[in-house]
């Protein structure tokens, strides 16, 4: 580790922090119709949207009606998606002329996208029309973070109401969260980020002759209008094969740094709407402190992993030591990485990415070290909930919160409860549910894939590593990430079916079991704080939340990290290649 | 109940078409019609001209292998690297043997082109591919090991190369963010212009 590698990472960090307040009182603002701004701007066009739409914005739903509403939409947005790339090849704005895909491969992408997940079996360049790129591929990068974040508002509400079974309407918290958060955000960051270079036209690709004669081809397109959205809406499907080290998608340190930042700012700021919601913006900054105490934890993890680089290259006669001056070198690992980011900025990425929920990549983590490569695995597994996805990183460790208090509660034998609400054993049975589903998809999917001949056949490393790439695809579905250890080969009638469909399990049973969540505790009475309520807002009690979430995550697949990149470890380093 | 089901998917298919119309084509047209206004050249990629033809990008590199240019890392984008229409990385893990006898290769190419001594150390960037296969940047230690090579080929002074390296080389952005790097495309340009 460098002093500038860890005050790189710390600025990272404090910058989130201080935007963590702004945004969500911006957003606690939006999401109830207050402020200035709610009142006098958006409240107007609000009511003439909901008039075409046919909705009553004062008209709330109970759960069902609400979590009916989200699948309606997103199976309408699906048949969308997937009809648009198999049509691709006679749709407009498709200079290349790109051909329709296969059906598994439109399958895989519309699940991938619809849940929010943005896996990609494809190279966007060389698979994706603008056409698609826009209208398939862009809107859901909005929608679907929308319905996430619409669903935590349900579990909020739930914690916050009483005796009632009314839950909020989703079509106003689908518009509110669209229109007013991620559509000016995108905007700005999509200007910011061509401003530095990222490109955003409707050209066909450029063949020019390079300096010696070769001949080169440039990949054209919208793109900073999808970079921004995907990776503000812990989307993160990139534009281009290689996502964001493609320098026409992420051209600069700064850039990066956006892009970066861009990544865990709303999932950061919903701790701090949570917080408003609930009444004390101090429950909040809990849940917040427990995820940055696993994000600080991780980010140092990689990136001294990383900065010490693969001991086989030291054998070979090259020398990965960090040097400053004329003579200067990043040092470290940096086969899949780019030199403008070096090693910090990759590690920052890395954790970000894979506790965010967003998939998006600046380095290749196939290329990470054992260890480097294990922690953004381990994230995932943790389910995706240091800052987590839009929406759905705050409902995870609220549901962690809730195990957590429940586990507190039988250690000192008192009611667990938790934001003034019993939990029960109903809530426990769907706190299980949301936990066993993504779980199980992970591991049983795994197993197949490495039984079949299918599966067997994807990964490109040999040994421990192969296994590590298959593992990690199921992991990123599951955790609905959409990251990859690239070097499988992903776009086959096996995986693209098999992905896809944990894709959709693991975003929308989880989901369900939320919003059911939410109805159970929305219906519950309150009940008052005593001396004796276990008190939730305590460095006490996010130190016991941490403990849990890694508890959860690491006993459930310790065995399986122990066969990949833990093996891997002990092989590179006693030198055996394979 | 079902009343409201067919309310809400009602709803569902107005909305979604609401939503595809401005996020899927208003969006985008909006924000490339002001890109075109206020950053021209940024929203087209950069491109670098040379007497009137374009020869590349300012952000995407390219292959070199000519003893009087400065030589970018190896590329795995695209057949013969720096495919700019076909992104991508090596994706070879730690362990493995493929990347450990390409970076040997390597190794022993660049001691022989640059005439280093047998066990002299080769930086990291120099021997490993990026992320993108596109990387554009080299390493201030990568390039400074080309300088000698370039210099005699060209019948220049290694000062003067120097002088011009350290033209083209970026430093950390506000200290901390990013790394060192030269551009290599821009050196070349440079180096052919004197």
């Amino acid at each position: 580790m460098t002093i500038f590698g860890v005050l790189h990472i710390l600025l990272f960090f404090f910058v989130v922090l201080a935007l963590t307040k702004p945004l969500g009182a911006y957003m606690h603002a939006v999401f109830e119709g207050e402020g200035i701004l709610s009142k006098k701007v958006f409240g107007p066009v609000e009511r003439v949207i909901f008039r075409v739409f046919f909705v009553d914005a004062k008209v709330e739903m109970d759960w069902k009606r609400y979590a009916l509403s989200m699948i309606m939409f997103s199976a309408v947005s699906m048949l969308a998606v997937y009809t648009i790339l198999r049509a691709q090849g006679d749709l407009p704005l498709n200079p290349q002329d790109l051909p329709g895909t296969t059906p598994h491969l439109a399958f895989n992408t519309a699940a991938s996208f619809t849940s929010n997940t943005n896996w990609q079996s494809y190279g966007g360049e060389t698979t994706m029309s603008y056409f698609s790129q826009m209208v398939a591929l862009t809107v859901q990068n909005f929608v679907s973070a929308a319905v996430g974040i619409a669903v935590v508002l349900v579990l909020i509400r739930g914690f916050t109401r009483k005796s009632t079974s009314d839950l909020g309407n989703f079509w106003v918290d689908l518009t509110r969260c669209t229109l007013w958060i991620l559509l000016p955000m995108s905007s700005i960051l999509a200007l910011l980020l061509v401003s530095q270079g990222v490109i955003q036209n409707f050209d066909s690709y450029k063949e020019i002759t390079t300096v010696e004669g070769a001949k080169q081809i440039f990949a054209m397109g919208p793109a900073a209008s999808q970079i921004a959205i995907k990776q503000l809406g812990t989307n993160g499907g990139g534009f281009f094969n290689a996502n964001s080290a493609v320098p026409f998608e992420n051209p600069t340190p700064f850039s990066n740094f956006l892009e970066a930042v861009s990544i865990i700012l709303i999932p950061a700021g919903l701790t701090y709407t949570f917080g408003k919601m609930v009444g004390s913006t101090r429950q909040g900054w809990a849940v917040f402190a427990a995820m940055s105490v696993i994000f600080l934890a991780g980010t140092f993890f990689v990136y001294n992993a990383e900065q010490t680089g693969n001991p086989t290259l030291d054998d070979l006669g090259v020398s990965q030591s960090y040097e400053t001056g004329d003579l200067a070198s990043s040092g470290g690992n940096m086969e899949g990485k780019e030199i403008r980011f070096g090693i910090a900025d990759s590690a920052i990425w890395a954790v970000s990415t894979t506790g965010a929920s967003n998939g998006s990549v600046n380095s290749m983590h196939d290329s990470y070290t054992p260890l480097g490569g294990l922690i953004p695995m381990f994230n995932m597994h943790l389910g995706e909930v240091v800052f987590g996805g839009v929406g759905s990183g705050l409902y995870g460790m609220l549901v962690f919160a809730i195990i957590s208090v429940f586990i507190a509660g039988l250690m000192i034998g008192r009611t667990p409860e938790y934001l003034g609400k019993k939990i029960g054993p109903k809530e426990m049975k769907l706190a299980g549910i949301y936990f066993l589903t993504t779980s199980a998809m992970m591991l049983l999917l795994t197993a197949v894939a490495v039984s079949v001949d299918q599966g067997k056949v994807g990964p490109l490393n040999a040994g421990a590593h192969g296994y590590s790439e298959i593992l990690y695809a199921f992991t990123s579905a599951g955790a609905n990430n959409g990251s990859a250890f690239g070097g499988l080969t992903a776009n086959t009638e096996f995986y693209n079916t098999a992905l896809g469909i944990s894709m959709l399990v693991c975003r929308f049973v989880p989901m369900i079991a939320i919003l059911a969540l939410a109805g159970a505790l929305a219906n519950k009475q309150k009940v008052p704080t005593t001396a004796g309520t276990l008190p939730t807002d305590s460095p006490l009690f996010v130190g016991f939340l941490v403990g849990v979430v890694i508890i959860v995550g690491g006993l459930t697949f310790f065995p399986a990290l122990t066969l990949g990149p833990i093996v891997e470890h002990f092989l590179v380093n006693a030198g055996i290649l394979s | 109940m079902l009343q409201n089901t067919f309310k809400d998917l009602r709803t569902t298919i107005i909305a979604f078409a609401a939503f595809t119309v401005l996020l899927g084509l208003a969006y985008p047209a909006a924000i490339t019609g002001i890109a075109q206004v206020v950053f021209p050249g940024h929203a087209d990629g950069s491109l670098v001209t040379r007497d009137g033809e374009v020869v590349g990008s300012a952000l995407v590199g390219q292959n070199f292998s000519g003893a009087q240019y400065f030589h970018p890392r190896p590329s795995a984008a695209g057949a013969d690297g720096y495919d700019a229409g076909a992104s991508s990385g090596s994706n070879l893990g730690p362990s493995s043997q493929a990347l450990a006898d390409r970076v040997a290769a390597d190794v022993a190419r660049i001691r022989e082109e640059e005439g280093l001594p047998a066990d002299a150390e080769i930086p990291v960037d120099a021997v490993t591919a990026s992320a993108s296969g596109l990387d554009p940047h080299i390493s201030p230690a990568y390039a400074d090991l080309q300088v000698a090579r370039v210099a005699r080929e060209r019948g220049l002074s290694e000062d003067v190369v120097r002088d011009l390296v350290q033209k083209y080389t970026d430093g950390s952005t506000l200290w901390l963010l990013g790394e060192p790097r030269v551009n290599v495309l821009k050196l070349n340009l440079a180096l052919d212009e004197m």
